[in-house]
């Protein structure tokens, strides 16, 4: 890390202000310019970087200027590295990374929508988390209240990019889709069947839940945090509770540390099983469908069991858990496990025994590594595409690091290899559950409460089933905070639909997406 | 295909009865806080530590008053771990739709002594199925119109998915709502029955109003989950309209957070008159 420093102050000294070791697993580089483009370029191209997360605060009331932060992720480094670029309140405007960097498309322009910032030489600077018909207000400013009552609905606006050409025409589907996924407007421009192009619009789920993480106490935040993607609900709430734990130097049991490990590798698990299935499905092999749907059940009783709530709400808390386990749940966890593995083991079989299924799965939806690389996609579906990312091995947190972990990585991209990521990921994961339930330690299962200093910011990342989880927060007095940033997988990863659908026949849209499986409500907070 | 055939047989039958019997319920399932609240103490560190709201204290000069809103309650258990006295208690009860709203809430007066100590005066609210007679001539025709088969078109108005996935679970195996003659369709013109999840964002109101035209009478709204029914832990704001019934009609609540599957399947039974009018609560 030394080096990278000493590089950037050679290169960029004038820019550079302070440099500050936050938590031991970030970095924050004060910059004087909101101009990041240098730096940027410098840090992707010679230090193999690449851009996690982009954000604002508004800090004007404190410091009179408006933040940009730019989370970077060096391949090999644990440590993430944050630019903090200062916005000036009486120019509220930024220089656009977009073009040269596409995976900040949609987080720029959320900063647009948010703050008011503009970015200026951003490729297609429209609105995107804002819909057209929203008044010009900017809900993440400190002046923007959160109950504030917004005129009525005035209809459509929003122009689509123009379908043209003999024979050539639009299919637009959503935000009220017609199996039971959440909402979202695809555009689909058609040629005969093959999909020309898809333009998407999200964010018809926006819930304001950023700018609620502001006005409620730490404990209560930690259920929303919960709510943010219920498919993701002990990920999500983990994520946060480790960004207060990091901010307030609140020390895990390790016990705690091992328990969230077993569930959030159950979270995991039951979510593939449910996409294995639903892939399945989507290209009519129902019977597996339904075995995986009975499979599943499985994983959610035993959750239940575990944490008294199929999907694993109401269990995680700062400091660690709430509940702690009896010897009787151990044992549960531990018997339960066998009869899951067998049963995963005859649905893998049994998917892949049916030729029919498997050729309608290889070479569907390709999204080729070097399209992912450019995107910035994660997860799941960067794995499929030579994206070699796993948080779990890179920036290890819970009891990550202490059991062995292979992260599976295809170059093929297709819907197939989106598949066996997820097979795969469910075999290791029930080997990590074995291993750390073998392993629990005895002790605390949650450290004891404590106040949560004001003004300290901490990054948190998970690797949820989907992908990279990261949420950073700056904690305020009173056991509030002051910003909750929060980014889930599939801000980055949409724009992978859209590359791997193209001159894919609209008959295979459905299994395409089902493979990335995103979350609107994780997109649109 | 022998070998599907022989992975079925082997599986045997997995589907669970209910509601003709009760579900296997694991112990540590957190259903229905109840409360006693004639030995309750104090109930201000519940109210504290509720995350949406759902107990809240109101105290005036020497008196005070309680309300519990099963509609707004996620089913966290933090009341009954933060109240001493035994007062509160998590039990496994799941059955809580409920088609009246103001049936889900409970409040309770006390007299506040001199040192800030609740005496419990009188519990109030709660109708038992208080339903007028015209409703119950409109569940009458609904169930007879409806009553058999129903076809349900499922919009989410905002929710984080986590409702989505047990009503997902509706269709696997084990809950198999098609044995009741319940089905999902995909598209509200099909459909009798809308079943809405989510606190109703603004971007989704539109949507939901148009979802709702597009459905043909005789039509049933069940909201689902503490958002669908209250606006949950979003409540209300900029961007979240509070719950369904703010936009739309709402015959049935399904509180949860999220309902379970079983949960579910009792709240659409109940929106189409299918459960004894006993199970009614």
């Amino acid at each position: 890390m030394v080096s990278l420093l000493e590089d950037l102050r050679n290169r960029f000294g004038g820019a550079i202000g302070a440099i500050r070791a936050e938590t031991a697993h970030q970095l924050a580089i004060a910059l004087n310019s909101p101009d990041v483009r240098a730096i940027a370029g410098h840090l992707r191209d010679h230090w193999a970087s690449r851009v996690a997360a982009v954000f604002a605060e508004d800090r004007t009331a404190a410091e009179g200027v408006f933040y940009n932060h730019y989370v970077f992720e060096q391949a090999g480094n644990p440590c993430y590295l944050i630019l903090e670029a200062p916005v000036p309140a009486h120019d509220p405007r930024f220089p656009s990374l977009a073009a040269e960097l596409p995976a900040v498309n949609w987080q720029e322009r959320e900063i647009q929508d948010w703050f008011g910032l503009e970015a200026t030489g951003h490729p297609n600077p429209r609105r995107v988390a804002l819909h057209d018909n929203w008044p010009d207000v900017h809900p993440l400013r400190k002046d923007f209240a959160l109950d504030q009552e917004l005129p009525p609905f005035e209809g459509e606006q929003h122009v689509y990019r123009p379908t043209l050409g003999e024979g050539v025409f639009q299919i637009p589907v959503g935000p009220v889709h017609a199996g039971i996924i959440e909402p979202g407007h695809f555009n689909f421009a058609v040629a005969g069947e093959p999909i020309l192009y898809l333009q998407l619009r999200m964010f018809y789920t926006h819930k304001g839940t950023e700018k609620l993480f502001e006005h409620i106490p730490i404990p209560r935040a930690v259920f929303l945090a919960e709510s943010i993607s219920g498919d993701s609900a002990f990920s999500h709430g983990t994520a946060f509770c480790q960004a207060i734990e990091r901010a307030a130097e609140i020390e895990v049991p390790p016990r705690a540390h091992v328990m969230r490990t077993i569930l959030l590798e159950l979270e995991r698990i039951y979510n593939h099983i449910a996409d294995i299935g639903a892939i399945s499905n989507d290209v009519g092999f129902v019977i597996a469908n339904a075995h995986a749907g009975r499979v599943r059940e499985l994983v959610l009783n035993l959750n239940e069991a575990l944490t008294g709530s199929r999907l694993l709400r109401g269990m995680v808390s700062v400091g660690g858990v709430r509940r702690d386990w009896s010897r009787a749940q151990r044992d549960l966890l531990r018997d339960a496990m066998g009869g899951m593995e067998s049963e995963f083991r005859d649905l893998v079989a049994l998917v892949k025994s049916s030729d029919s299924t498997q050729d309608r799965l290889e070479r569907t939806g390709i999204l080729t590594p070097e399209k992912a690389r450019m995107l910035g996609i994660v997860g799941v579906g960067g794995r499929a595409s030579g994206v070699d990312l796993d948080v779990r091995r890179d920036h290890p947190y819970a009891a990550y690091g202490r059991y062995p972990l292979r992260v599976p990585v295809y170059e093929a991209g297709d819907v197939c290899h989106r598949m066996q990521v997820r097979i795969e990921e469910v075999g290791e994961s029930f080997g990590l559950i074995r291993a750390a339930a073998g392993d629990l330690p005895d002790g605390e299962h949650c450290a004891p409460p404590q106040p949560i200093p004001p003004d300290r910011c901490a990054l948190s990342a998970v690797e949820g089933w989907r992908g990279e989880i990261l949420h950073w927060v700056r904690t305020a007095p009173g056991n509030r905070l002051e910003r909750c940033k929060i980014k889930d997988p599939s801000v980055n990863n949409w724009p992978a639909l859209v590359e791997a659908v193209q001159g894919n026949i609209i008959a295979d849209f459905p299994v395409i997406n089902k493979s990335f499986n995103l979350s609107y409500s994780g997109t649109d907070r | 295909m022998f070998k599907i055939l022989q992975k079925t047989f082997t599986t045997g039958i997995v589907t669970a009865p209910y509601p003709d019997a009760a579900p296997p319920i694991g112990e540590q399932f957190r259903g229905r806080p109840e409360f006693d609240f004639a030995a309750w103490r104090d109930a201000r560190p519940a109210a504290e530590v509720c995350p949406t709201g759902a107990i809240a204290v109101h105290d005036r000069e020497d008196s005070r008053q309680v309300t519990v809103d099963y509609g707004r309650c996620i089913f966290c258990g933090q009341c009954a771990e933060c109240s001493r006295d035994g007062a509160v208690r998590i039990t496994r009860d799941f059955e809580l739709a409920a088609r009246d709203r103001r049936s889900l809430v409970l409040t309770a007066e006390y007299a506040l002594g001199p040192d800030g100590a609740q005496q419990y005066v009188k519990t109030t609210g709660a109708p038992e199925g208080g339903v007028d007679s015209a409703g119950e001539e409109v569940r009458r025709a609904i169930r007879s119109v409806l009553g058999r088969s129903l076809a349900i078109r499922e919009v989410d108005a905002g929710s984080c998915n986590g409702c989505e996935l047990e009503i997902i679970a509706l269709n696997n195996p084990v809950h198999d709502i098609e044995r009741l003659g319940i089905h999902f369709v995909a598209s509200p013109r099909h459909a009798d029955m809308l079943l809405v999840t989510g606190p109703v964002t603004r971007n989704m109101e539109l949507a939901l109003r148009k979802t709702y035209a597009a459905t043909p009478d005789p039509k049933v709204v069940a909201a689902v989950g503490a958002c669908g029914t209250s606006g949950g832990i979003f409540g209300r704001n900029y961007a979240c309209l509070g719950g369904v019934d703010q936009v739309v009609p709402v015959d049935v609540y399904v509180p949860g957070c999220p309902p379970r599957s079983q949960a579910l399947l009792h709240g659409i039974l109940l929106a189409i008159g299918r459960l004894g009018e006993k199970r009614a609560r």
